[in-house]
């Protein structure tokens, strides 16, 4: 069977692959393309370690087909830090001891970078509402929501 | 398994008429853990999101026209629509995370047709029709007869629904959607109720609907609740009897979820509390 060639943009960088019919856009970025820091947590849409961005929206990459993603543009965790800059959302995450294993972590960022896009000043319950999706088996959560509180505060104060 | 983009609906029919094992792409929330656990093998996946009129919300005849390639997100993120018929788009907001919600779509959690789908019941309530695009045209049908056993549509060969049509918002009217589940987020309905109402001139329910989801194999609308409702004022009298007519109702199983009794109980206070908000909505209170 012949293999499906996909071209899209994933960090801002057009890239193309060539993909089964049944593989996951989790599949290829893991397996195919090295971009090993999107996880597979569950496989099944409830855990949101494998959270990325395709056309601005967030998605469980373990949940769309690779094909899907011809012409998308995709953002990813690898995408996040500015070289050796970390995203002030990294860096409030290692201020705020907000991970401990890890494996929950690029979800979660990918996932509190969009909301602080759409909304710059969430409350808590948005917050923790916005993450219900990302399933984190180490930390309790709170330290998650401080970090990205406090990330928040301080983007708005530096604007 | 093919992988197949159409950009036309006649194109979508003509590629799903052809092939019996095919099957629409939406969003994909249900379809791909269904493939991922090999409960399916289509020969043919067809993706309608490149359907350029299916991923469109309008206005049409003074009501909502919700392409079925539209994911929950982006109807949350409409305020207009939002304001017409805020069950529905409350119930669509309740389906998974943020995540699910940037693919699920509302004719995708209809043809899917488990009997727990949140936005069933709240479309029903709304009175909302699907459009079927088939290889003998096109019907609209009302969302309630789409569902014709766990997991089963009465959709024909190589049908699809192509968009959701929200009636105009009558006047003096509201709508709700409640569901029960053990968490607080990102679980599946032990029990749903939507119910609408329009009141008169004189603040009285001059039209009810009630509909029960999770407590049978499809969604249950419901003459007898809606009896309660119509012509009272949604006092305290009537909510209880529409509560005792939601419990009676109700037929669901037990399961690891809930038993029998608790789900009938459940589906009266679900009834009560989704009546107090549509009622304060058409009000204009809420
Ligand atoms: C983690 C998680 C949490 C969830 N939580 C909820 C929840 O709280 N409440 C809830 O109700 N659901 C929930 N779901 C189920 C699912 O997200 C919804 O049913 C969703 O609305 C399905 O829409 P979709 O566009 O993703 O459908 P898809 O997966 O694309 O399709 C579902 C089925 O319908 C068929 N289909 C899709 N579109 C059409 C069409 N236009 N015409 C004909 N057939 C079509 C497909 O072939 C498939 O069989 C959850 C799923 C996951 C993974
Ligand atoms: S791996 Fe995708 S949600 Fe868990
Ligand atoms: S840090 Fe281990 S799962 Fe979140």
């Amino acid at each position: 069977m012949s293999r499906i060639h996909v071209t899209t943009t994933i960090n801002n960088d057009e890239t193309d692959y060539l993909c089964e019919t049944d593989e996951t856009l989790l599949d290829v970025l893991r397996d195919h393309l090295d971009l090993t820091g999107s996880k597979e947590g569950c496989g099944s849409g409830d855990c949101g370690a494998c959270t990325v961005v395709v056309d601005g929206r967030l998605v469980c990459s373990c949940l769309m087909l690779a094909a899907e993603a011809e012409g998308r543009t995709i953002e990813t965790i690898e995408g996040m830090a500015g070289g050796d800059a970390l995203h002030p959302l990294q860096q409030k995450f290692l201020e705020h001891a907000a991970l401990q294993c890890g494996i929950c972590t690029p979800g979660i960022l990918v996932a509190a970078k969009n909301l602080l896009e759409r909304n710059p000043n969430p409350s808590e319950e948005e917050v923790r509402y916005w993450l219900a999706g990302n399933l984190c088996r180490c930390t309790g959560y709170d330290k998650i929501i401080r970090a990205v509180m406090d990330t928040a505060a301080n983007t708005r104060g530096a604007a | 398994m093919r992988f197949e983009t159409p950009t036309s609906v006649d194109q979508a029919v003509a590629l799903l008429a052809a092939d019996p094992e095919a099957r629409v792409l939406a969003g994909g929330t249900d379809l791909l853990v269904r493939l991922r656990a090999g409960q399916v093998a289509p020969s043919v996946i067809i993706d309608i999101k490149r359907i350029s009129e299916m991923t469109v919300i309008s206005q049409e005849d003074g009501g909502w026209r919700i392409g079925a390639a539209v994911p929950s997100a982006e109807m949350n993120e409409h305020a207009a629509l939002k304001a017409d018929w805020p069950g529905v788009v409350e119930a669509a907001d309740l389906i998974g995370s943020t995540q699910i919600q940037g693919r699920a779509t509302l004719a995708g959690n209809l043809c899917n047709a488990s009997p727990a789908a949140d936005s069933v019941p709240a479309m029903v309530v709304a009175g909302a029709l699907a459009r079927i695009a088939g290889p003998n045209g096109t019907r609209d049908v009302a969302v309630q007869d789409i569902p014709s056993g766990v997991g089963k549509t009465s959709l024909g060969k190589g049908e699809l629904v192509t968009s959701i049509y929200l009636p105009p918002k009558p006047a003096h009217s509201g709508d709700a959607y409640l569901r029960f589940i053990p968490r607080s987020e990102m679980d599946i309905a032990v029990v749903g109720c939507g119910v609408a109402v329009a009141l008169d001139d004189q603040g009285k329910i001059s039209a009810a609907r009630v509909a029960l989801g999770a407590v049978a194999p499809t969604v249950i609308l419901s003459q007898s609740c809606a009896d309660t409702l119509i012509g009272t004022t949604g006092d305290d009298a009537a909510l209880d009897a529409l509560a005792a007519a939601a419990t009676a109702e109700a037929k669901p199983i037990d399961d690891k979820r809930g038993t029998i009794a608790f789900r009938k109980d459940v589906a009266g206070v679900l009834a009560k509390r989704a009546a107090k908000i549509a009622i304060a909505r058409a009000k204009g209170e809420a």
